[in-house]
């Protein structure tokens, strides 16, 4: 059975928010539109988003650092919203464990979002209706589009690659190696929702970068005695200059 | 959580509307067993209905909870899954079987069907009656199992949520019940009002150990667990929104705890140990204290049911530790 899900890298994220803005233009103007925007350019501007990047500091000032999380529906394999909801709005799909809202039928009695512990639901305050991250379904089968356009458009958007789209119960895809190489982990899974879309964790990276890597042993250079040359005492291109 | 205003009318109302006619139907059969007297004049029908009444209004109130009132009707499809679509079916069935035992009392349209033990006869309108108390047990554990199902809202999660409702629901009805039998000065009053008492106890007595089971909880959640960064010292600078989002509205009560705690002095009181006192002290002719003890009763539930939201915390506000 298919799982499709993302895997968000914590460790490449760095909070640009361009996933949260193509997103949200994709959605508002597919099929999942439009999204609300109330007050976009007065005081508190508020409005359905599917996709939101939250940051946190961690650890204590000089020893912290910025995690940026985004956060989203996490298209749980044991969803607890989609038994609850009253209509059969609420569904996860059987062929590829999408969890979607059938805006046609729900009536926004928000007792879904009660049943969501990541508070991944939001009610839009214009069409009344539950909405929530669809993994771009519109996008993944769409044959007009080229392949590697076939994605949830946060994937595509992010300029550090810190989401990975796939299909976590294939070993084989991109997303269930890097939960597996990089120990991708699940939110709160103390409540037992199993969600499909994994994070991965802040990893220290370094590299041991050695003598040889930087001054070459068997430089001929060296070899012939004619090492770099003397540092200059002249003014350089660099020293006069000043844009 | 914040109070969802028109599920508190709801199942207040509802509630008051399932006990009060629990109240006469129960009496009804001890009118037949003869351990309690016929009224001169009858009016169970009128009292059953101003209980469908109740339930119409509670219905009415649930309509301002939804985004799309007019596809209301779906909510009945999901009733293999879901306590809210059950409770979608079971509350209009109540209604129809008290409505049905209302008219066969009111239109004297009622007549022996059976005789149960060769002697007590049992018209239709009691084996209406009957259908209609199923239908109101099935209804009150549905309603709280709308909200004792949702395991990580863990106030909520608990067989006490079900016990709760069923009793301060009985309670309300009960009280009600002997307003009207004191009105009416209906022989079996004192069969009202010594139920409406331990009732009120009973739910008291629940509705306080729920307090204090609720004060011991420690969510298995915590931020670290929420976004996985397994750290002592976690700061949120961002929520991802400016101007608030639906999670910081339908979430977040911005309650004080001086209010919070007003509240629960208040249900307290208001709920329980007033209306106690009030019913105690009246006697048959005691319209006025009765129907007083009612009131404060109810606007005592009220604030219970408020309450009821403000003490359940919902793990995803430990996404919006910073409200800005
Ligand atoms: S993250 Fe929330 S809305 Fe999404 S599938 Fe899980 S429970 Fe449902
Ligand atoms: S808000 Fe819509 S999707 Fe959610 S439970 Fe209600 S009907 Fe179902």
């Amino acid at each position: 059975m298919t799982q499709l899900a993302l895997v968000i890298d914590l460790n490449t994220c760095v909070g640009c928010h361009a996933c949260v803005t193509s997103c949200k233009e994709w959605n508002t103007s597919g099929q999942a539109g439009p999204m609300v925007d109330q007050n976009p350019y007065a005081a508190d501007p508020t409005g359905t988003f599917f996709n939101r990047v939250q940051s946190f500091e961690v650890g204590t000032f000089p020893n912290t650092q910025t995690v940026h999380f985004p956060k989203s529906c996490l298209h749980c394999e044991d969803p607890p919203c989609v038994p609850v909801c009253p209509t059969g709005a609420s569904y996860k799909r059987a062929e590829d464990g999408i969890v979607l809202v059938d805006y046609d039928k729900c009536i926004g009695c928000e007792y879904c979002s009660w049943a969501c512990p990541y508070g991944a639901r939001e009610i839009d305050e214009q069409q009344k209706v539950m909405k929530k991250c669809t993994l771009c379904v519109d996008r993944l089968y769409d044959e007009s589009l080229p392949e590697a356009e076939r994605k949830p458009v946060c994937v595509l958007s992010c300029p550090t690659s810190a989401r990975i789209y796939g299909d976590i119960h294939d070993p084989e895809s991109d997303a269930s190696k890097a939960i597996s190489d990089a120990g991708g982990y699940q939110l709160m899974p103390e409540w037992g929702t199993a969600p499909a879309n994994h994070y991965l964790p802040r990893r220290k990276v370094s590299i041991a970068v050695h003598d040889e890597d930087l001054q070459r042993v068997d430089n001929p250079l060296r070899k012939e005695d004619r090492g770099p040359r003397k540092p200059t005492t002249r003014t350089t291109l660099d020293d006069s200059t000043s844009w | 959580m914040k109070p969802a205003i028109s599920v508190i009318f709801l199942t207040t109302l509802i509630g008051a509307g399932q006990g009060l006619f629990l109240a006469f139907y129960s009496a009804d059969w001890f009118v037949l067993l003869g351990i309690l007297r016929a009224p001169l004049n009858d009016y169970s029908g009128h009292a059953a209905a101003l209980s469908v009444l109740l339930l119409a209004l509670g219905l009415a109130a649930s309509f301002f909870h939804l985004g799309h009132p007019e596809r209301a009707w779906r909510a009945a499809a999901m009733w293999r899954s879901s306590w809210l679509s059950r409770e979608v079916i079971a509350l209009p069935a109540a209604m129809l079987l008290i409505l049905g035992y209302a008219v066969l009392k009111i239109s004297a349209m009622d007549s022996i069907v059976l005789l149960l033990g060769e002697s007590i006869p049992i018209s239709i309108s009691m084996v209406v009656g009957f259908g209609a108390v199923l239908a109101i047990c099935t209804l009150f554990v549905c309603t709280a199992m709308i909200y004792a199902c949702l395991k990580f809202l863990r106030q909520w999660h608990s067989p006490l949520t079900v016990l709760n409702f069923l009793l301060m629901g009985c309670a309300s009805g009960f009280t009600l019940a002997s307003a009207l039998a004191s009105y009416s000065q209906d022989g079996r009053f004192a069969y009202f009002v010594g139920m409406a008492i331990f009732l009120t106890l009973a739910a008291l007595i629940f509705r306080f150990a729920t307090l204090l089971r609720n004060k011991g909880l420690r969510s298995p959640s915590s931020l670290q667990s929420a976004i996985g960064v397994h750290h002592p010292t976690i700061r949120q600078i961002a929520q991802g929104a400016m101007g608030g989002s639906f999670n910081t509205r339908a979430f977040i009560h911005n309650y004080g705890a001086s209010i919070v705690r007003l509240a629960r002095r208040g249900f307290l009181l208001l709920g329980f140990v007033i209306p106690l006192l009030l019913l105690q002290i009246s006697n048959e002719s005691s319209i006025l204290i009765c129907s007083l003890a009612f009131v404060l009763q109810y606007l005592g539930l009220l604030a219970e049911r408020w309450y009821f939201f403000i003490e359940a915390e919902h793990p995803q506000n430990l996404y919006y530790q910073m409200i800005s």
